[in-house]
């Protein structure tokens, strides 16, 4: 409607159409409790991740082997000595391993999005623009990766290429980024074909084809801004996926390589001492559904700001 | 109708081909082979092994085959259990897998609907926000967290139950409830939002006006009717719960087949991978048709072309 309305307007008139569909989406997320304490935490994970090293006196893989000796080789507990949440066997302080383990999460959580953008977006919009004989194609792919059962797929691709420079690179976050990547399009590819072919429809679509709009101008000032909401969306509720696939990988031993400390691999060491140390375990579980929960939250709430006709709905 | 579900069962098989195809040129492309042992054995002993298994043969020779032996039903020789055959190993785990499954979704639909239900009928009030509130810790409680913490809980500090293993009825409580937590959020989820849809329509305020006791309009026509869009979501969850007890599996050391496809992958027990992946992917894609048949036959709106 925005759009329709600029249209036939000045170019002055088309930005501030534009505006209003951000700040309106603005005023709805923010009358969202949950989506807002969904927004804190997000920020204060990305803070964690991003300052938390830096301001931590030890590092992630640094052991106190002098402390964990005196406590008879047995973990240090939380509050117990200078460690905020103790140590694990070797001496290394968790609340540091922790933040590295954000730190991980919170760059699979924007780079698997990327690859998923990066890979989605042109298949559904050659899709969705060109149609025929191309469109029957690519879905036709999109319908085989999306049969592939993905957490197992995932699983394969890590072990395949671990030895490879791709597997090495970036202690093994980058081919973790590929894999849950290549796995997790096809839904943001289905939504672009599917908000192309619907958008391409319209009548301000036709009306700016009509007075002579070239093909560039009319995805970039006219699909693209009236499609990209739900996308949006799509790409932020994905990422409880991303995050949850990444710590399972690391659980299982396949995923970022030791020192580095994923959730999910502190859970794994953990879980040898969970008759006698549950605070190994514990505290990364918690973190882990913690960045769940509140990316989820924000997800929802960007999807009712963005689309007000979906509220309540999934 | 027929010529609907013809066409997808006929669909299952590219897609089964593809994935087969895909898994096994990746899996025999990466180093180390099934003969890898913690002593490393004589290249002569590994050249003759792998003569008398085939591996030695072009890759494509070597699919064709698996693909002709699997078509007969002939899943292969286990590469890294010798003497046995993939066959048996399936057989001897898929009952407890599918056990496991199916207690986990009959629990799911047994609690996950009627604290939708709940949450639709006790709108904005204090049953739905704790409905709310439980389902979204469960959606954000990845599986295998969730079982660790019933594990502390549950398993280490209350002792109700044991920790580990598959002896009997009470070993089935954690891990059917660690893999249930998922699936009984979204259910819910699903059943509230459909249920808050239905009630806004007109048939329900007819039954009401027509002077239906509330019991027989909830019922009789909401929860009938907000069921529909429901059933979609158990394709997905059936896949899963199939999918995702392999992770349950192994935290709870139990000996379904679940553990056979990571330990197959870390060995290069390629039959034995093939076939798991088959499994799976067969279980996804066919579970999705079954979904879609059964959505027609509680919709009778729906019809299928």
């Amino acid at each position: 409607m925005a759009t329709q309305v600029a249209v036939q307007g000045q170019v002055a008139q088309r930005t501030r159409a534009s505006a209003g569909l951000w700040s309106d989406a603005w005023s709805r997320l923010r009358k969202n409790k949950l989506a807002l304490l969904g927004l804190i935490l997000v920020i204060a994970l990305l803070l964690l991740a991003i300052i938390g090293p830096f301001i931590t006196p030890y590092s992630f893989s640094a052991q106190d082997l002098a402390g964990v000796r005196a406590n008879r080789n047995q973990p240090l507990d939380p509050l117990q000595t200078a460690h905020i949440l103790g140590t694990d066997q070797l001496g290394r302080d968790l609340l540091s391993r922790l933040m590295d383990g954000a730190r991980i999460s919170v760059s699979v959580a924007f780079v698997v999005q990327l690859v998923i953008l990066a890979i989605g977006v042109p298949i559904g919009a050659l899709a969705g623009w060109f149609g025929g004989r191309l469109d029957n194609l690519l879905m036709r792919f999109t319908d085989i990766v999306y049969a592939f059962p993905d957490l197992l797929f995932i699983i394969i691709l890590t072990v395949a290429f671990r030895e490879t420079f791709v597997g090495q690179a970036m202690d093994g976050l980058l081919l973790v980024f590929v894999a849950i990547g290549v796995t997790s399009w096809v839904t943001v590819a289905r939504l672009v074909r599917g908000q192309l072919l619907s958008l391409k429809e319209t009548e301000f679509v036709e009306a700016a084809r009509a007075i002579g709009v070239s093909d560039r101008k009319i995805v970039t000032k006219h699909l693209l801004p009236n499609g990209i909401g739900p996308i949006i969306v799509a790409v932020t509720l994905g990422i409880p996926g991303a995050i949850l696939a990444e710590s399972v990988l690391a659980y299982i031993g396949i995923g970022v390589q030791p020192p580095r400390a994923s959730w999910g691999s502190l859970i794994a060491e953990g879980q040898k001492w969970i008759r006698s140390e549950e605070h190994l375990v514990l505290f990364p579980a918690i973190a882990i559904a913690l960045a769940l929960i509140s990316f989820t939250f924000l997800g929802d709430g960007l999807r009712d700001a963005l689309d007000p006709k979906l509220k309540g709905k999934q | 109708m027929i010529s609907y579900l013809t066409r997808r069962i006929l669909w299952i098989v590219p897609v089964l081909f593809a994935v087969t195809v895909i898994t096994f040129f990746l899996m025999h492309s990466v180093p180390g082979g099934p003969w890898d042992r913690e002593k490393r054995l004589p290249a002569a002993t590994v050249k003759r092994l792998n003569a008398e298994y085939g591996l030695d043969r072009p890759l494509y020779v070597q699919y064709v085959d698996w693909a002709t032996k699997f078509v007969t039903g002939d899943l292969g020789p286990s590469y890294r259990y010798q003497d046995r055959r993939v066959n048996d190993i399936v057989a001897e785990g898929l009952p407890i897998t599918v056990q496991l499954g199916v207690m986990a979704f009959i629990l799911a639909v047994l609690v996950g609907i009627p604290l939708g239900v709940i949450a639709a009928l006790g709108h904005n009030r204090w049953p739905d926000y704790l409905s709310t509130f439980l389902s979204i810790i469960g959606i954000a409680t990845p599986s295998f967290v969730l079982a660790i913490l019933l594990i502390v809980f549950f398993g280490v500090q209350l002792g109700w139950f044991p920790t580990g293993g598959w002896k009997g009825p009470q070993y089935w409580v954690l891990p059917t409830v660690a893999l249930a937590g998922f699936p009984i959020a979204v259910i819910a989820r699903y059943t509230r939002a459909s249920m808050l849809e239905v009630t806004r329509k007109d048939y329900i305020r007819t039954a009401h006006s027509k002077g239906l006791g509330n019991q027989a309009v909830v019922s009789r026509h909401m929860i009938r009717n907000a069921l529909i869009p429901v059933v979609t979501i158990l394709g997905p969850t059936l896949a899963f719960l199939v999918t995702g007890s392999f992770i349950i599996e192994r935290i709870f050391n139990i000996p379904g087949i679940g553990q056979n496809y990571l330990n197959s992958i870390a060995t290069r027990d390629y039959s034995l991978l093939m076939a798991m992946t088959v499994l799976y992917a067969f279980a996804v894609a066919f579970l999705n048709v079954v979904v879609d048949v059964l959505y027609a036959y509680i919709d009778p709106r729906i019809r299928y072309s």
